[in-house]
């Protein structure tokens, strides 16, 4: 039975019942579990249940630790530029430690980071920054855009038994969706089509899926079939999923909230033209935030994103590169 | 504690520490040769000089205490009970090696001997160590987590972070630093106004002490009493032991930023050399058996180098095999 949920809600969800499954689930958070009335305080207790300093590094790094013991830490970072404060254990210690001890050790650990929050935040919690984390061996980056899957997402990350990064997207914070009750795992490394076409392929990463599939609505009214595919997953990133469309298209538009050179889409467009140039009949496309620092000022921050209008261009651009044969 | 009321360590304590305490010398010594030899090739930070901290916390310790090291980790993994020939053909880059060789001089990490996090990365440490500290706390054992850092790491504000946390969750985590007076070719005088890594802690209300780190029944006697305390689940505490590094940062280090020691200031210091002018004054050690312990030494460090020569690389499938874990 899938009920309608709220985004956010949605991965509390996943956390809740694998709190309730599994023992070894942790939970650490800046400003979490502060009341007695607190749902997980309540259902768990403070022992597993923990609030921390501010304090990245060493709230992170001990997470690490609680990890080589098996236990399973989340820690709620709220904003995913709070991990930049902490660099050294989410890039350098978290992910290199299972290769490092030829699997001696495992690190179960999720960061659960929000991104994205050009909602008048300004330049310093408003970044797009998975793109920095997805070459890193040994880290599994994995970026919802539906509620459904933000609980998939999360309960697949708490079970793997590698540091995970869930970016959720803060502007899908209160996003209504259909969302499954009970068990729901979507397992990591798998991209979804979100819609068929035959014209062109749209990837969309986190929020821009949304903005690529208001888009296609306008392009159907031009007769342009398009495809989207929801990214989902970064590290490991599914290509496999993008080259098959793309052999169908020939086309590739990618849409991504990032700056363009830290940007996914550079990745996927590099896969695609690498692994895939056979299929193309035109350029790849990136549509981008515009590489700046996010502003304040509303209009500015909407002068920056992608947007359906950028998208359609994109789209047209790429169809005019090499008109559909009739 | 090692020593009887009028002051005279027990001769078994005693003959046990200086075997220890050589086993690592002769080995650091070798890996020293092995280095210049390119048998071992990578950076390697030797303990020369620094034997009596390693030996003096490490020997009280059981297998399921979790014992943190950084760069300068092959004392501290020895004490703790790794095999000599699995930490040599790590520093060999061999398959036979703690970590199949994958891990290297500054990632020796040996699980079934609770050696657990050696880093790379000054400071990094130090919160893995709170993790483990945790872990044993809700496990409801009474278990310690020890780390050894050096007193470079402790202007870092992953000490400061570490510290804070530990002691708000009254970890039990022994903190032991080894503070050689260089941070990496730096004296301490050139990072900080405050002398004693004790006096830095000292807000925080952690039991510490500052102990002659060349002097291993003075290390063992303080730790003993730590240890007991963290058992009975206090912590954490902090443990400065004085020493000095023989040998350079690493190893080609030309140390133009420090005065090499005379012969006779170096008697003075040497921890192997005191302990047996001691055993001597107290007379549970002849003179004569002292090539005897030397040379015991040396026959466990060659038999370690002939073994970890004979053992193959490792496969190059290995690092594919453990980017995830599965």
């Amino acid at each position: 039975m899938a009920r309608e949920l709220p985004y956010i809600a949605a991965i509390g969800e996943a956390v809740h019942q694998e709190m309730e499954r599994d023992d070894t689930v942790l939970y650490f958070g800046q400003n979490l579990g502060l009341t007695d009335d607190d749902p997980y305080v309540k259902a768990f207790g403070n022992d597993r249940v923990r609030v921390t300093p501010i304090s990245e590094t060493a709230e992170i790094g001990m997470a690490v630790g609680a990890a080589f013991a098996g236990y399973r830490p989340v820690v709620q970072l709220y904003m995913s530029e709070f991990m930049l404060v902490a660099m050294d254990q989410v890039v350098n210690e978290a992910p290199r430690f299972h290769a490092m001890t030829a699997g001696q050790v495992k690190v179960p650990l999720v960061l659960q980071a929000g991104y994205g929050f050009t909602a008048g935040w300004a330049g310093q919690h408003t970044g797009t920054i998975y793109g920095m984390f997805m070459g890193i061996p040994g880290l599994k980056v994995v970026v919802p855009s539906t509620a459904a899957d933000a609980k998939g997402l999360m309960t697949a990350a708490i079970r793997d038994d590698n540091p995970v990064i869930l970016f959720h997207n803060y502007l899908l914070t209160l996003e209504h969706g259909d969302v499954p009750e009970g068990e729901h795992v979507v397992p990591i490394g798998e991209a979804a089509v979100r819609r068929e076409g035959s014209d062109v392929t749209i990837v969309g990463i986190g929020w821009t899926v949304g903005k690529a599939l208001a888009a296609t609505e306008q392009l159907e009214g031009d007769g342009v079939s398009a495809e989207v595919i929801d990214a989902r997953s970064l590290a490991p990133l599914d290509t496999a999923t993008i080259l098959q469309s793309v052999e169908k298209t020939g086309r590739l538009v990618v849409v991504d909230q990032a700056t363009r050179h830290a940007s996914a889409a550079a990745i996927i467009a590099a896969e695609v033209a690498s692994e895939g140039f056979a299929s193309l009949k035109a350029p790849i496309e990136l549509v981008t935030a515009l590489d700046a620092t996010v502003p304040y000022s509303e209009p500015m921050e909407q002068y920056l994103l992608p947007d359906e209008t950028k998208i359609v261009a994109a789209v047209q651009r790429v169809l005019e590169a090499a008109p559909v044969a009739a | 504690m090692s020593q009887s009321a009028h002051g005279r360590l027990d001769g078994d304590v005693g003959l046990e520490l200086l075997r220890s305490m050589w086993r690592i010398r002769v080995f650091e010594e070798r890996v020293g040769e092995l280095t210049r030899a390119d048998e071992v090739h990578g950076l390697v930070h030797l303990s020369v000089g620094q034997e009596a901290v390693a030996v003096g916390v490490c020997g009280q310790l059981r297998t399921d205490d979790a014992v943190y090291s950084g760069h300068r980790a092959h004392g501290h993994a020895i004490a703790k009970g790794a095999p000599l020939d699995r930490v040599m053909a790590e520093l060999m880059g061999r398959e036979r090696g703690l970590c199949r060789g994958l891990g290297g001089s500054m990632h020796l990490v040996d699980l079934e001997h609770g050696f657990l996090g050696a880093t790379g990365v000054v400071g990094g440490n130090v919160p893995l160590a709170l993790g483990s500290a945790l872990a044993a706390r809700l496990l409801g054992g009474d278990q310690v987590a020890v780390v050894f850092f050096g007193d470079g790491a402790v202007q870092g504000g992953i000490f400061v972070e570490s510290v804070n946390l530990a002691t708000l969750w009254r970890l039990p985590v022994i903190l032991v630093c080894e503070n050689n007076g260089f941070a990496e070719f730096t004296p301490r005088s050139a990072h900080t106004n405050v002398e004693r890594v004790s006096d830095v802690v000292a807000p925080y209300d952690v039991e510490r002490e500052t102990v002659d780190g060349n002097d291993v029944v003075a290390v063992r006697d303080t730790f003993a009493r730590f240890l007991a305390e963290a058992r009975r689940g206090s912590g954490p505490m902090l443990l400065e032991c004085l020493t000095h590094r023989l040998r350079g940062h690493y190893e080609g280090d030309p140390q133009r930023y420090r005065q090499a020691l005379a012969a006779e200031e170096w008697q003075e210091l040497d921890p192997v050399l005191r302990l047996q002018r001691r055993g001597i004054a107290e007379r549970w050690l002849e003179e004569d058996a002292l090539p005897r312990l030397e040379q015991d030494a040396c026959d466990e460090v060659e038999a370690a180098v002939g073994s970890a020569r004979e053992s193959p690389f490792p496969s190059p499938n290995a690092t594919a095999e453990l980017v995830y874990a599965q």
